[in-house]
């Protein structure tokens, strides 16, 4: 056990939560420590490779709860490493979301009007732009041709790929090889180090406690580096201010753990988790109608056969987010890669005889896995997950040497995001059945539940104590100087990714951590800057 | 715990083996085998690697294995009585079912509503990623190997320093129109 060690601040977790605070915090002058559970790897070691143990497994957390799966990041960089960049902002009726508590969740403090300015610096700082359509690979276009032909809409969605940069290899999941993907690890962390931050990868933070003088102490294991089941020293480290984000499937979990070291949490700590209404969908599609009906073909002529080809959701049809649907029947519909080995089990037969997601004829549609067309349903859940007692340690118990592990979270749909999930089926079977060009039928839920890549919510900013863990400055309630700048933080679904939305807040709420670092006696200041060599045309916003 | 016998690790790999056959069937490997039911005509999981991947100690269930395979073969017995079928006492019970008896036992093992559910999940994701992924073996060398799912599923291979590029990806022109409410920045507004 080593101890005794003390810093300005403690940063748990350093995905698009951590590394935002991280850096402006390290660049204002606190000394700050970053405690990240996963390795930390760069370009030369992601890997195209399907092996247990190369990055694809080494960067990843998948945890099976019930009724849940989360499928997160596990590395410096967190989900940003494995994320497939897709990055629009949320619509402006999310903010006026009522969800199961039935009047406003957001802060009053936040609409889309007074997040832009936040979102505009994280589209600067990565950089995120625009798709053009000369570059949206051939998986997007055929969903785009297939809603035109549908009378839809569809968009190029805007991207943190550096396209110039990008092979369209599609193993952005593993890690980009090329450094076309701006994970952090491309700016905010780098910029972070530049101003003295210390990132300590695979350190497992336990528990908080507090320390005497109205700080508080972090518990940590170290994790073997290949075995993550094995875990090895433990330590602590003491901070005036912690920031804890370690994401929508763990921050709440910490917390939980904390509870008889630090005293009751808020009851809105792990409840009110939202798999972001998320749903998939797999088509397969037919090459000769492909050309028939939409006039599409390759160089070769082979009308699409390219499910392999590209690069994660390149186009959305953004059709239903409407603002004038009613709650729950809002979504949008996402062309989407995903790879072999993680997701190709949920894929259904369509009107399987048999069994739909094992068997001969499941071996028949695999065989046809180059026509495959994924599409994911991202809609108004009810924020109906539920974290159970935490496990000894982390987040999960873990089966795997890495990657796979089940955890406490339990969630089950209620009408409302049931309806949600049909009303997105129907219309991906309309858009992609019409004319036979595809049959199309959901992942299974039946083998690990539903299933998100966008956990969110489980430690909500809102006005409301009863119904929200913090206040809308993200600071844990009761609990002064801890902060929670994670996708936990997020009130509910966004009907789009939401990794910018999390960044963008993130952003946000420096300014006042800085502000509680400061009266906590750290010598920090906010600069509002951005990583170097990024800054350019954004404006700096005054905090208000 | 007594060491298994060579007979007892013959019968538990002959009945993983028939487990994983049941998830992604393949053609027999010689006339007199037994765990592969023989339904399809090509590689299935059990030539893919499933033995390989479940018994990998980073998994997480080589160690139950044994377990499991008694627990199947146990509900085989059961499922066979309750079904009036004779096994045939050469081969493990599950192994002495047909395959459409294998499949109707694993639809209910696999339900969701069977209390035992989650352990034979995970002996279903193991044999589905031995074939779709080959996740015991580099992805290159599978592949060069002639590994049977990845090459009925119709990956193509890297380039020489084995990572994949394309070149060719795109219909290169707009095949839609983009939603009217569309900020300037690409987002919905
Ligand atoms: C395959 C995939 C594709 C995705 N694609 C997109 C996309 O295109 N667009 C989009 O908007 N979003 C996408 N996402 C989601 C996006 O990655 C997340 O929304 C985002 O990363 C969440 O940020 P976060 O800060 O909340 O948590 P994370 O980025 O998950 O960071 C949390 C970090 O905390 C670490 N941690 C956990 N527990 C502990 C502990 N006890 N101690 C120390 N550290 C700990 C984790 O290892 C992790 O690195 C994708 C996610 C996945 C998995």
């Amino acid at each position: 056990m080593t101890s005794g060690a003390s810093t300005d601040v403690v940063v748990i977790g350093s995905g698009f939560g951590g590394a935002i605070p991280a850096y402006h915090l390290a660049a204002g002058g606190a000394r700050v420590v970053v405690l990240e559970r996963g390795p930390w790897l760069s370009s030369e070691e992601f890997d195209h490779d399907f092996k247990l143990g190369s990055s694809y497994t080494r960067i990843f957390d998948f945890t099976v709860g019930d009724g849940m799966s989360v499928l997160g990041g596990n590395c410096v960089g967190g989900g940003s490493v494995v994320y497939f960049a897709t990055m629009p902002r949320a619509p402006r009726f999310v903010f006026e979301r009522q969800g199961s508590i039935g009047r406003r969740m957001w802060p009053a403090a936040i609409t889309r009007d007074t997040l832009d300015p936040w979102y505009d610096r994280v589209c600067e700082a990565l950089p995120i732009t625009m798709q053009s359509w000369d570059k949206v690979p051939y998986a997007g276009g055929l969903f785009a041709a297939a809603c035109a032909h549908a009378g839809r809409t569809a968009n190029p969605v805007p991207s943190a790929v550096d396209v110039d940069k990008c092979t369209n290899c599609n193993w952005m999941m593993a890690g980009c090889r090329f450094d076309a993907k701006r994970s952090l690890l491309l700016n905010y962390l780098p910029a972070a180090l530049a101003h003295g931050a210390e990132i300590r990868p695979l350190h497992e933070v336990q528990h908080l406690s507090r320390t005497d003088d109205g700080g508080y102490r972090v518990h940590y294991r170290v994790v073997d580096g290949e075995d993550y089941r094995i875990l090895h020293d433990s330590g602590t480290i003491d901070a005036k201010i912690v920031i804890v984000a370690a994401g929508a499937g763990a921050t709440p979990v910490i917390l939980q753990r904390s509870e008889p070291t630090l005293g009751t949490m808020p009851s809105a700590v792990g409840r009110y988790f939202s798999g972001n209404g998320e749903r998939l969908n797999t088509a397969v599609f037919d090459d000769d109608r492909v050309r028939e009906v939409l006039g599409l073909s390759r160089p070769d002529g082979r009308g699409y056969d390219a499910n392999q080809i590209g690069r994660g959701p390149t186009v959305a049809t953004w059709d239903k987010l409407d603002p004038d649907l009613p709650e729950y029947e809002r979504y949008s519909l996402e062309q989407l890669f995903f790879p072999l080995g993680l997701g190709t089990i949920l894929a259904q037969v369509p009107d399987a005889q048999g069994p739909s997601w094992f068997g001969l004829a499941k071996k028949d549609m695999l065989r046809r896995w180059q026509s495959w067309l994924t599409l994911f349903t991202m809609s108004e859940d009810d924020n109906e997950g539920v974290f159970g007692p935490p496990p000894a340690t982390g987040n999960a118990d873990r089966i795997s040497q890495q990657m796979l592990g089940r955890g406490p979270l339990r969630y089950r749909p209620t009408a409302n995001t049931l309806r949600g999930w049909a009303a997105a089926d129907a219309d991906a079977r309309d858009i992609l059945e019409r004319d036979g060009l595809a049959r199309v039928m959901p992942w299974t839920n039946d083998v690990v539940g539903a299933y998100t890549v966008h956990p969110l919510s489980s430690c909500r900013i809102g006005d409301d104590p009863a119904t929200s863990a913090l206040d809308d400055r993200h600071e844990l309630r009761q609990h002064p100087g801890i902060f929670v700048t994670d996708g936990s933080a997020v009130p509910g679904a966004l009907t789009v990714n939401p990794a910018l939305t999390i960044a963008a807040l993130a952003e946000r709420a420096v300014p006042g951590i800085v502000r509680a670092a400061q009266e906590r006696g750290v010598p920090v200041t906010y600069h509002g800057s951005l990583p170097e060599g990024t800054a350019t045309a954004v404006p700096q916003v005054v905090p208000g | 715990m007594q060491p298994e016998t060579p007979e007892e690790q013959q019968a538990r790999v002959l009945t993983l083996e028939a487990f994983a056959d049941t998830i992604i069937p393949g053609t027999k490997r010689s006339a007199d085998d037994r765990a592969i039911a023989g339904v399809s005509p090509d590689g299935g999981a059990v030539e893919s690697g499933a033995l390989a991947l479940m018994e990998d100690p980073a998994g997480g269930v080589s160690l139950m294995l044994g377990t499991l395979s008694e627990a199947l073969n146990a509900h085989a017995t059961r499922y066979a009585e309750a079904n009036g079928l004779t096994l045939d006492p050469a081969v493990p019970p599950f192994v002495g079912l047909a395959f459409d008896h294998r499949t109707a036992l694993l639809s209910h093992l696999l339900a969701p509503d069977n209390p035992e559910k989650e352990m034979w999940v995970g002996l279903a994701l193991f044999s589905n990623m031995a074939y779709d992924s080959a996740a015991h073996m580099n992805t290159r060398d599978a592949l060069a190997a002639g590994h049977p799912g990845l090459l009925a599923i119709g990956i193509t291979r890297p380039d020489d320093d084995g990572l994949w590029r394309f070149p060719e990806y795109s219909y290169g022109r707009p095949l839609s129109r983009p939603h009217p409410h569309t900020t300037p920045t690409g987002s919905p507004a």
